[in-house]
């Protein structure tokens, strides 16, 4: 039977676990001599405390969606797909092109031309290593890592030799043409009477991710394919008896994955830097991770870490930036965010769940 | 108290005795307050179902957990077990259902694996091999000390086991399901050797969850049920059918009543069917059989003599190479379409053999479980997506027919008991109104209140003209069931038999690969 009722198990395990982390977290800024209350309100203030600010923590969050739906869906199919940093940067490679060399007449349509581009990048660069696994039982985890190490060595090939313009001593693309530039929050929250910061760089790819939530989780939950994934991630000898295939699966899934990691530079080449960067991910692959196990490869347990992650990534900068507290301090915060939520899950699952047998015990 | 025929003295101490054992696993109270005492020189046994706490209760004796309450008494002194070191010290063996040997070493060497004494192993070897000569004398264990464990049957095995256990000075020796892997005659030799134990002053215990064994060679027996201990009787005041009833908590009947089989057509024709494995061993060696409409053939055999990979080639998930036909039309064996998928469209229903690996997506709620390997049904479908109140509602007809309990749809297969989980599977398969019904172990790890019904369901399959394909370990459950027998023996059919002309004895000789 299960012990916990629903909502003890979805809210109150990752709030106690996060609490913790919080708790601990505090005394790491106490044995540094600074205040932590003070740093909490610094982070608070300048990840939510403006419209500037929030800009920043949804334009983070709309990365960390995309890798962390990446991630989720891999891991439905029991596939750790460690490679949504490489996918991200071959999907950056993808918006370029997509930028660079289509004349688009409209923005919206160069969105989804650089969508299809940058989603079919990253599914092939996840297409490799899924067959490898499929086929010749290379491992995923050990090969999605290596692509990270090619991807970033391709990357910087193109930039360097290929994609720079002339006279250029800076590894990264020409500007994309004004026509493919997205609107920002403010650009679309203008109309309806909503002022938002300017300078920040938060815009319509958040709209997509939120979108891309939806459809993920109808695509688990409701249809056939994701009921297979389903299926041959909790047993692949039942998915075999069943006659589900595990190349189809496996295949499958990388490729949503690897797109969806790909799509993620619709938001930072294309809606941010609005040209191609060497390193333009900034990480967020591996902050998918992280997402992916707080939200347990839930979509919207994915939409809510990825905007905690955003508040952690943006309140760090500004903590760096006001305080003497340095930035790694930050990767400490994320560092026991993750082992609470994701590793020491039973720390906090064990004890109450024997906290809610005695009391239905006391009841019956 | 004299329980036993032994020739001690009533007044010496109980060899083993458990005070208020208790031990939780979470939310699961695995063993609840359990009292034994066994005296010295008598074969104890313990009974009963799947996930009653029988193996938990032994581990704890064996130091493989700790328990949460209760204290132990060895020969009267009370003993800490923390580790299974200490339990060899105390003087318990303990052989388990899987063998621990290492397979290329030689019976010598496993039996002072653990146990050199010296830097020299030329000196622990000679040493062994001459107690193990006297062991063999004391107890009638004869066995090649120089010969390798791979190169023995299983029965062998399990002697080492034994022998492993007394070289270590063993007096109490536990035994946990001995005779899941032997044929009849090798469990007879088994029974034997254990009653010497027994006159030599050894105490038993006898982990089963066969009837028959506590019948033939037990002194007393304790019941368990959930965890709990609900009786403790003397076996010669006892009968199956009683403890059976202690078992379950209800009356069960134990024999299957059908009619004489009415064979029609044939609906499976296997033709000369081989299966070589992933590391090129043959398993099946041109298997031949036909299974008529209105029929359940028995397949009868030690496990591992093939009969997985029948089911496994014919439910579409190995390959396998020569002719198999349903209804007259061949199915592939390799390739694309041989798959479940392609098997379920020609009409053949698959019960796997490990429903909890195969057969059950054991985290899917059961109306998730009532769809698989079905999931494409046109009826499970709105458009693109798949309409899940469909199915829900079909699983709540299923499971009420099937009589599923707790009849929740939404409840995951995981949290069924072995039998509902059963029902289940048989309800999914059954319901499809299949040609074929291929069925692995029905009532593996089932209670026997359950497996009274899963047999009247494949009976009542039988009767509305369907073909039926059994595979069993338990030879009790071949006979009661089949309307035709044949035995496997290292990937052959060794004969094929009438269930009511033939008997366990001849059975038993066939599944040792002697033809008789």
């Amino acid at each position: 039977m299960d012990v916990m009722p629903k909502w003890a198990e979805v809210v109150l395990v990752p709030l106690i676990s996060l609490l913790l982390a919080a708790i601990l977290s505090a005394l790491v800024i106490l044995a540094i001599g600074e205040d932590p209350v003070a740093a909490v309100k610094l982070m608070v203030d300048g990840a939510l405390g403006s419209t500037y600010g929030w800009g920043y923590t949804l334009y983070y969050a709309t990365n960390f969606m995309f890798t962390g739906l990446a991630v989720s869906i891999a891991f439905h199919a029991r596939l750790f797909n460690i490679g949504g940093e490489g996918q991200a940067m071959l999907g950056g490679l993808g918006v370029a092109l997509a930028c660079l060399y289509i004349p688009w007449p409209h923005w919206s349509l160069a969105l989804l031309g650089a969508m299809v581009l940058a989603g079919a990048f990253g599914a092939i660069w996840a297409a490799i290593p899924a067959y490898l696994q499929a086929k010749r039982g290379s491992h995923i985890v050990i090969t999605t890592i290596m692509f990270n190490f090619i991807a970033a060595a391709l990357l910087n090939y193109v930039l360097v030799n290929l994609l720079r313009p002339k006279g250029s001593m800076d590894p990264a693309t020409a500007r994309f043409p004004e026509a493919v530039n997205l609107p920002t929050l403010h650009d679309i929250l203008a109309p309806i009477g909503i002022s938002f910061s300017k300078a920040a760089p938060a815009n319509v790819s958040l709209i997509v991710a939120v979108l891309a939530c939806f459809l993920l989780w109808v695509l688990i939950w409701r249809t056939q394919l994701g009921y297979e994934i389903r299926a041959y991630g909790h047993s692949d000898s039942a998915a075999k008896y069943a006659g589900i295939s595990p190349l189809k699966i496996t295949m499958i899934a990388m490729i949503i994955s690897g797109g969806l990691a790909g799509m993620m530079a619709i938001n930072n080449v294309m809606g941010e830097a609005e040209r191609l960067v060497l390193n333009s991910t900034e990480g967020a692959g591996f902050i998918g991770i992280a997402v992916a196990l707080m939200g347990r490869s839930h979509p919207l347990g994915v939409f809510i870490a990825a905007i905690l992650f955003g508040f952690l990534y943006q309140g760090g900068a500004e903590l760096a930036l006001w305080t003497t507290i340095p930035r790694e301090l930050i990767v400490v915060i994320q560092a026991l965010v993750i082992l609470f939520t994701g590793a020491l899950d039973n720390m906090v699952r064990m004890p109450l769940e024997r906290l809610f047998i005695a009391l239905n015990g006391k009841k019956a | 108290m004299t329980l036993t025929p032994s020739a001690h003295a009533p007044e010496t101490a109980p060899a083993i005795e458990l005070k208020g054992i208790s031990k939780a696993f979470g939310p699961v109270q695995a063993n609840k307050d359990i009292s034994i005492s066994v005296m010295p020189g008598t074969i104890h046994g313990i009974i009963g179902e799947n996930g009653a706490g029988k193996s938990t209760l032994m581990s704890i004796l064996y130091g493989f957990y700790k328990a949460d309450k209760g204290e132990i008494f060895i020969s009267g002194t009370k003993t800490e077990i923390p580790d299974s070191q200490a339990a060899i010290s105390a003087g318990i063996g303990m052989v388990f259902q899987h063998f621990k040997l290492v397979e290329n070493f030689s019976v010598l060497e496993n039996i002072i694996l653990g146990a050199e004494d010296g830097w020299s192993l030329s000196t622990s070897l000679r040493k062994a091999r001459k107690s193990l000569v006297d062991l063999a004398q004391e107890y009638e264990l004869n066995i090649d000390p120089d010969a390798l464990i791979e190169d023995i049957g299983v029965g062998m095995q399990q002697r080492v086991e034994i022998l492993k256990a007394l070289y270590r000075q063993a007096d109490i020796l536990i035994l946990d399901e001995p005779t899941g892997v032997l044929t009849p005659p090798e469990a007879d030799q088994l029974f034997r050797i254990l009653g010497r134990l027994r006159e030599e002053g050894k105490t038993i215990i006898l982990i089963t969850h066969k009837l028959r064994e506590i019948m033939d060679i037990t002194d007393t027996v304790s019941v368990m049920r959930r965890g709990e201990m609900t009786a403790t009787v003397k076996t010669a005041e006892t009968s199956p059918e009683h403890l059976a009833e202690l078992m379950v908590g209800r009356k069960v009947l134990l024999r299957v009543d059908k009619d004489i089989a009415a064979p029609g057509e044939i609906v499976l024709d296997i033709k000369n069917l081989r299966v070589v494995d992933d590391q090129g061993v043959e398993r099946l060696k041109g298997i031949n059989l036909q299974v008529r409409a209105g029929e359940i053939v028995g397949i009868a055999g030690v496990a591992g003599n093939g009969q997985s990979e029948l089911l496994e080639v014919l439910g579409g998930y190995a390959d396998g190479s020569g002719t198999v036909s349903v209804n007259g039309d061949p199915i592939d064996l390799t390739g694309k379409y041989s798959d479940g998928k392609s098997r379920r469209k020609r009409g053949i229903a698959h019960v796997p053999e490990d429903r909890q690996r195969e057969g059950l997506i054991m985290e899917y709620a059961a109306w998730e479980n009532i769809a698989f390997g079905y999931h494409d049904d046109p009826t499970y479908q709105t458009g693109f997506l798949m309409n899940n109140a469909a199915i829900r509602k079909d699983t709540v007809d299923k499971m009420a027919r099937f009589d599923v309990r707790p009849p929740d749809p939404k409840l995951a297969a995981k949290n069924f008991s072995g039998g509902n989980q059963q029902k289940v599977v048989l309800a999914r398969e059954i319901e499809r109104n299949p040609d074929l019904l291929l069925i692995g172990q029905p009532t593996r790890g089932v209670d026997i209140g359950a497996i009274e019904f899963i047999h009247q369901q494949v009976v009542a399959l039988r009767d509305q003209g369907k073909a039926i394909l059994l595979v069993s370990v338990e030879l009790e459950e071949i006979l009661a069931l089949s309307d035709r027998v044949a035995v496997m023996f290292d990937g052959h059919i060794m004969g094929e038999r009438n269930p009511t002309e033939t008997n366990e004895k001849e059975l038993g000789l066939l599944m040792a690969g002697v033809e008789t």
